[in-house]
């Protein structure tokens, strides 16, 4: 069921009614190169007076994920912190938004001319405040790659879960074969290892090699997800879901009785070479392809898949072929994302891509909106860092969150931002142009 | 040498005859109609020249090649489109998607450009975006195009998948019951349409359909089919007076 609910407009109380219809159509009028500048201002208005500010606030350091570990283990933190996010990101966001709006926007209309620059420019931004706020702590560093890891994960099984409306359960397997494939070869090559021995190629070579060894992986994994596609010409829905389990389940225990890479203890020395720009990077990559993908006619075919097969064949459509494609795509992204994640943790163990890996990606495609790609990366990202935030709560975050998630699926079946075009260009164009008229008016009153 | 010819074409489904011995012979550019009682195995038929099914015994020759045993899908694009009789539409795609893919057969940027949004895709991509549209203005429905297709009302969705099955570039278009579900100021638009795609395009048209007058009305010639078999074929007067189709299927329907 899509029945599209509509848009519930925010309806203020009447006195106050002019000053936030006013105060919307400011914020509606800041193109995405604005809040991109004004998060950049937040991030840089951390990194310069966020420690002398959380002191004189009384906390005891910046707080690392919004303030939430600090505020639900220790309440008599919560009214500094909450004055601490207003200074440093919402006032900063918000007013360099607002003060560069007619400048960012005619800047974005004119960068428009030219797509790839105008590309390159947002992707920079982004980049150097997820660089800034990445870098203020070691642990804000290694959540935010594991977030963005995750973006490739949940996108990657949108394909085929959402896109596609197969049921898969095999993705942890994919990224098992990616990260192992990845990970040894890494560690055969640039590595001196108990195992495998003194490196074969000179190690300061090694960052060269490894998105080599990255797409090695995602062609493992795509490899291995042969044998899910081939069941799927004749297995649909349950039959096909309890397949691809399997699937992951003898990945698992392929790994496990493996004894070159460690077995049941795990596989490790994997060179840290999964840096913050190459996570952020391949997530670009993976988002683009992917995002290119379904949006066009062959992409399409998938949908056509999911919600009438005969007659997708009926219409020309190569039914099998797209199932194919589906499952090898989705699987080289879980592969590419397993072989990241073996770097950025340095440390893998079968144990690691079982079911309780599959139920964090089925959830975050789930939660985020199935058949879409902003669903994707909302649902990759807002779900990681909010099981990072409620990690104070312990064994409670394992309460909260999947009845959040019962909650979303009583209400939106389909996730939160489901079945909804990504169009990129859209986003990073002006807001202007496309609601003259009063609005701008006011705008500038 | 005719378009389609079917010979001796039978078909079981477990131990239950649905086809028997079934011949068939359509030229370029004819109408033809398929009439029966329900069950009589008239979709049977559609889905066993679209390669749905293969037949238990019997030859299909479509356009001088012999078509059993190839998958849908290269049938459908060797010039067989269809339409179904409960539409089959693809539920959460908008209209302009569902006749954007009907062209898949043709599209050649392959997955590099898929993957990639080569300039060869963004060209083919509004190439057969025009294309979609002139079908969809053809078939009147082109203020729906953006629209996902349940939205729509019943009617549009008839013409939506009319559009879609045109689409694929049929030599010979099967419509299975284009009227179901219409009231007879919609039936009457249906049969002007069928006729103008007919007069534009040109394509040979096979139709299934229950209401005489719509068969009547377009068809050259009409087969009756009861269990399975042929029981009568003829022109529209032949067989609105042949006395085993009247007691086969049209009964008090001819009467009245």
């Amino acid at each position: 069921m899509t029945t599209a609910t509509p848009e519930r407009s925010p309806v203020p109380d009447v006195s106050g009614r002019l000053t936030v219809t006013r105060a919307l159509s400011l914020l509606g009028g800041v193109p995405f190169l604005g809040w991109l500048l004004g998060g950049l201002a937040a991030v840089l208005a951390e990194y310069l007076f966020g420690l002398p500010l959380a002191l004189a606030l009384g906390l005891r350091r910046i707080p690392v994920l919004f303030g939430f570990e600090v505020m639900l283990k220790a309440p008599r933190y919560i009214p500094g912190t909450l004055v601490y996010l207003v200074l440093v990101y919402l006032i900063p966001a918000a007013l360099v938004a607002l003060a560069t709006a007619r400048v960012t926007d005619t800047l974005a209309a004119r960068l428009l001319r030219s797509p790839a620059l105008s590309m390159v420019v947002h992707l920079a931004l982004l980049y150097a405040s997820i660089h800034l706020w990445c870098g203020l702590s070691d642990y804000r560093y290694l959540v935010g790659r594991l977030a963005l890891i995750a973006v490739m994960l949940t996108l990657s099984l949108n394909v085929v879960n959402g896109y596609m409306g197969e049921f898969s359960c095999s993705h942890p397997g994919f990224m098992a074969l990616g990260a192992y494939t990845a990970s040894v070869l890494t560690v055969l090559f640039f590595v001196e290892d108990d195992v495998f021995g003194a490196p074969l190629l000179p190690p300061a070579l090694g960052p060269f090699f490894f998105p080599l060894a990255l797409v090695a992986g995602g062609l493992v994994a795509a490899l291995g997800a042969l044998a899910v596609a081939i069941p799927s010409f004749r297995a649909r829905g349950d039959y096909l879901g309890v397949i691809t389990l399997a699937f992951t389940f003898v990945v698992k225990s392929l790994f496990e009785n493996l004894e070159i890479v460690g077995g049941p203890r795990g596989f490790m020395n994997q060179p840290n070479w999964a840096g913050l720009p190459t996570v952020f990077a391949w997530t670009v990559v993976c988002i683009a392809v992917i995002n290119n993908f379904v949006r066009s006619t062959l992409g399409k075919a998938l949908n056509a898949v999911r919600d009438g097969e005969i007659a997708a064949e009926a219409m020309t459509v190569d039914t099998r072929r797209t199932k194919i494609v589906a499952f090898l795509f989705a699987a080289f992204w879980a592969g590419v994302a397993g072989g990241l994640f073996a770097h950025v943790v340095s440390y893998i163990n079968p144990a690691t891509f079982g079911v309780q890996k599959l139920a964090e990606v089925l959830a975050m495609v789930y939660f985020g909106g199935l058949n879409s790609v902003i669903g994707s990366i909302a649902g990759g990202l807002g779900l990681t860092l909010f099981s990072e935030a409620l990690r104070p709560l312990e064994v409670w975050k394992w309460v909260i969150i999947p009845v959040l998630l019962v909650f979303v699926m009583a209400n939106r079946p389909t996730g939160l931002i489901a079945f909804r075009e990504f169009d990129v260009m859209k986003l990073l164009g002006p807001r202007r142009g496309r609601k003259e008229g009063s609005q701008n008016v006011s705008a500038q009153g | 040498m005719s378009l389609l010819k079917v010979e001796g074409m039978t078909h079981y489904f477990g131990g239950l005859r649905a086809v028997y011995n079934y011949n068939l012979e359509i030229e370029m550019g004819q109408i033809r109609g398929l009439i029966g009682p329900n069950g009589a195995g008239k979709t049977t038929i559609f889905n066993l020249i679209t390669g749905m099914y293969r037949p238990t015994s019997g030859r299909i020759v479509f356009d001088g090649q012999d078509i059993v045993g190839l998958p849908p899908h290269r049938i459908a694009a060797r010039g067989i489109g269809r339409t179904f009789q409960n539409m089959m539409l693809w539920r959460h795609m908008t209209v302009l998607e569902h006749v954007k893919l009907a062209h898949y057969s043709r599209i050649d940027y392959g997955l590099v450009g898929a993957f990639l949004g080569t300039p060869r895709r963004h060209r083919q991509e509004a190439e057969i975006e025009e294309r979609s549209y002139e079908l969809l203005r053809m078939m009147g429905v082109d203020r729906f195009a953006q629209k996902v297709i349940t939205e729509l009302p019943y009617g549009a969705q008839r013409r939506v998948e009319i559009a879609r099955a045109l689409a694929t570039q049929p030599k010979l278009l099967l419509l299975d019951e284009p009227t179901a579900g219409m009231n007879p100021e919609e039936m009457i638009e249906m049969v002007d349409t069928i006729r103008r795609i007919h007069g534009v395009l040109g394509m040979a048209i096979f139709l299934i359909e229950h209401r005489m007058r719509v068969v009547m009305d377009l068809c050259e010639t009409i087969q009756t089919l009861n269990f399975g078999e042929v029981i009568a074929e003829g022109t529209p007067d032949e067989i609105r007076n042949n006395p085993v189709v009247i007691e086969a299927y049209l009964g008090k329907e001819v009467v009245t």
